[in-house]
């Protein structure tokens, strides 16, 4: 009978090293494969996090490195909690992330609805619906700028053809009361494809023999929709919600792309303030605070939304 | 006799990887923006690879991320750059943090002289503190704002007898910044060859620092001082908001509503020139680097377009520095070629060259010849220009100042919020925080 591969390594083995292994306790075993992991998690999240917190208390700068570090206490907190500007971008990434998640919610919904019906042509159309979101931000950025160039741009021709007004007339980008828009719009349609995706993984799990009991009871589809739709697909909505509102909190590639910030800062979301505080200013302790007050916020609405998406589960 | 045979190969292998280690440590690096004199200097380069067996390498950065990408390098040590062809404005802090060379010593040793360079660009690309005898680089590329102008359009019998109708004056180079204002307004919508045209494209951008280097081309004109020059951080009230300042600032908000194609709301130097050149613009505010590209144009080329200086204002002729000097890297392990490369640079006939094949030299020899004024159609509009410059602030803080004035200029200009003069009250306000920061105040 052929030797096989693990007889060779166990007779290569040296008798003291396999008792050696052997006389190993299960705890010290898990410690082996476990450590590892914990050492990367503590060398690369940790750590570069508490030393976040650390700066966040100083004046240092990381291009002045010789210059003194002083420790200043909540300063950085004080200063940023207390401007004006600050607040702003606040308020435009809140405009940001409730709109994008309301629509893409609301149309990522209904896609994955039509899609679940059996039709011809089923697949055909998953694939170009999920289309956007295989795009690098970046070059969606780019292009939705030439879309939205008011002498040349589709998106400016498509509204003018239903509204009769002259696509040179207004600038999607270039308005403070547009430009908001003009970022929703572009994150819905590159994003609302993957909550539908995830809605319809939720409608293809629910067993069909539910609604065949319904029909029995003799249910009407609207009641069947609201009693049994709804509730089985609310956990897999409540996660893309989560997914869709962590990713755009810190939304920055796409929004620099299409406006850079501007009009004025009526686009500049938290996370580009936050970049170019850090790197463009290079104010390192303050955009450190920066940072920390926007982990904890983060941090803090998606435990409480987790826990309420565990409640959901567990109804 | 395997094992000695083992022994043999291990030590080739060896000899090969140190013989290809010491043929890579001859290529040096030069790091600079990508565009077109860049292209220029890789071909002029090839005389210093020739001469001196050095390899040139070179990391090209567009524009938008040339500040975050070079400067990253520079804040984190790296050792990409042998030789940096850095913007005007680092000079302080890469002088301060010592990440570029004082070379004083160097051309003190080598007969190089800041005498034999424009002094404009002595003080903006070379000198840190400035206007003192401190130089962390050579003057490497002349560059400017002025405005670019379709001479087939103005040169029109029709369109000439209908502005000088409305306006009373000829249809011409403005005398001013009035005059340019109502050219623009003159175009905006005009049906040209069977297309609307507008009247005139100019800096907006928001991200990085356009706006900034198109506002400033109408603030000084009109009386805007970075400071009291005899205490330049302390006072900036009264300077930076006198009322001249904020009428300038009143001025470009004016021509970028009256006079701009719809969506220019975001516009730096590749979107004003693709307007101009597509023919929407019948005027363009850029950095004179683009001439040479404009002049060879099939389109708007040749006598088609004409070239002048930023034009005065109610408080005098000044027009917004560009170009950069070359400077050593600090962190070089090429130490004797790169100081070999800027010796090689600052020869005269290398200059010469230098202009001839698309850069802008700064040296008084090439832009001082009599010869050159007509050598090319801009030239005039060149040398006017380089000599009413003025520079953006080049602190170690710079980019703090730049992306406050960004915010308050575009809040104002573009998005059309409050007013010139609580744009550059606020300005004042953020300024003097940064000094604070600085420790200056």
């Amino acid at each position: 009978m052929a030797e096989n591969a693990m007889d060779r390594i166990a007779r290569a083995t040296p008798p003291g090293v396999a008792r050696k292994i052997r006389g190993l306790s299960d705890r010290a075993i898990a410690w082996i494969f476990v450590g590892p992991s914990i050492f990367l998690l503590l060398a690369i999240n940790i750590f570069p996090l508490i030393w976040t917190i650390r700066l966040s208390f100083t004046n240092f700068r990381v291009n002045r490195i010789n210059a003194p570090v002083k420790w200043i206490g909540l300063r950085n907190y004080e200063r940023i909690l207390t401007d004006p500007d600050i607040w702003q971008t606040m308020q435009a990434t809140a405009h940001f992330l409730f709109w994008t998640i309301f629509f893409q919610v609301l149309i990522g919904f209904t896609l994955a609805w039509l899609i679940n019906k059996k039709f011809r042509g089923n697949d055909l159309w998953t694939t170009l619906i999920v289309l956007p979101m295989m795009l690098s931000p970046a070059v969606v950025g780019n292009f939705w700028t030439f879309l939205y160039q008011p002498q040349i741009g589709l998106f400016n021709y498509v509204v003018a053809f239903f509204t009769g007004a002259d696509p040179s007339s207004f600038s999607m980008i270039g308005s403070i009361d547009l430009a908001p828009w003009a970022i929703v719009i572009v994150d819905t349609w590159m994003w609302t494809p993957f909550v539908m995706l995830i809605c319809l993984a939720g409608l293809r799990s629910i067993p069909d023999s539910i609604y065949e009991a319904a029909e029995i009871d003799r249910a009407s589809k609207w009641r069947q929709f609201w009693t049994i739709t709804i509730p089985l697909v609310l956990p897999f909505l409540m996660m893309a919600v989560l997914f869709r509102g962590i990713e755009n909190f810190k939304m920055f590639d796409l929004v620099v792309q299409l406006t850079g910030g501007g009009p004025g800062s009526v686009t500049t979301l938290t996370s580009i303030d936050l970049k170019r505080e850090a790197f463009e200013k290079w104010r390192t302790g303050y955009a450190s605070a920066y940072a920390v007050i926007l982990f904890v916020t983060i941090f803090g609405l998606a435990s409480i939304y987790v826990k309420a998406l565990n409640k959901v589960k567990e109804r | 006799m395997k094992k000695s045979l083992l022994l043999a190969a291990a030590a080739l292998a060896a000899t090969s990887v140190f013989a290809a280690q010491g043929a890579a440590a001859k290529t040096m690096t030069l790091c600079w923006a990508a565009w077109d004199p860049a292209n220029a200097l890789v071909e002029l380069s090839k005389d210093f690879e020739e001469k001196s067996g050095v390899d040139m390498n070179f990391e090209f950065v567009p524009w938008p991320n040339f500040a975050d990408r070079m400067l990253n390098e520079l804040n984190s040590g790296g050792s990409l750059c042998d030789l940096m062809i850095g913007d005007s404005q680092w000079i302080g802090g890469a002088a301060e943090n010592g990440q570029y060379v004082k070379l004083n010593d160097f051309f003190d040793a080598n007969g190089i002289s800041m005498d034999d360079f424009l002094p404009a660009t002595v003080v903006g690309y070379a000198e840190w503190p400035k206007n003192t005898p401190n130089y962390y680089a050579l003057p490497a590329y002349a560059d400017v704002v002025g405005w670019t102008y379709r001479k087939d359009w103005f040169s029109r019998p029709e369109l000439q007898a209908e502005f000088k109708d409305k306006y009373g004056y000829d249809l011409g180079v403005p005398a001013d910044l009035s005059q340019l204002k109502d050219i623009a307004e003159f175009f905006q919508g005009r049906e040209i060859d069977g297309k609307t045209v507008y009247g005139a494209a100019i800096y907006t951008e928001r991200g990085s620092e356009g706006i900034t280097m198109g506002v400033t081309n109408a603030l000084y004109n009109y009386g805007f001082e970075y400071g009291n020059p005899e205490n330049p951080y302390a006072e900036l009230d009264g300077y930076v908001n006198s009322p001249g300042a904020v009428a300038g600032l009143e001025y470009y908000k004016a021509l970028y509503d009256c006079c701009t194609p719809p969506g220019s709301s975001d516009w730096y130097m590749s979107e004003d020139i693709d307007a101009y050149k597509s023919g929407q613009v019948a005027l363009q505010m850029n950095f004179a680097f683009i001439w040479p590209g404009v002049n060879a144009d099939p389109n708007v080329g040749g006598d088609h377009s004409g070239y002048f200086a930023n034009p005065k204002g109610p408080a005098g002729q000044f027009a917004q520095l560009g170009g950069q000097g070359i400077s050593v890297v600090a962190n070089t392990d090429m130490m004797d070629e790169a100081l070999d490369y800027i010796k090689w640079f600052a020869q005269p006939e290398i200059q010469a060259r230098w202009t001839e094949m698309g850069g802008a030299s700064a040296m008084r020899s090439v832009v001082e010849d009599p010869a050159f004024p007509d050598a090319q159609p801009y030239n005039k509009a060149f040398l006017e220009s380089m000599a009413i410059v003025k520079d953006f602030w080049a602190e170690p803080s710079y980019a703090s100042l730049l992306l406050a004035m960004q915010d308050r200029v575009h809040k104002y200009v573009v998005a059309g919020q409050g007013t010139a003069k609580e744009a550059l009250d606020g300005l004042v306000r953020d300024w003097t925080e940064v000094f604070q920061d600085e420790g200056k105040l």
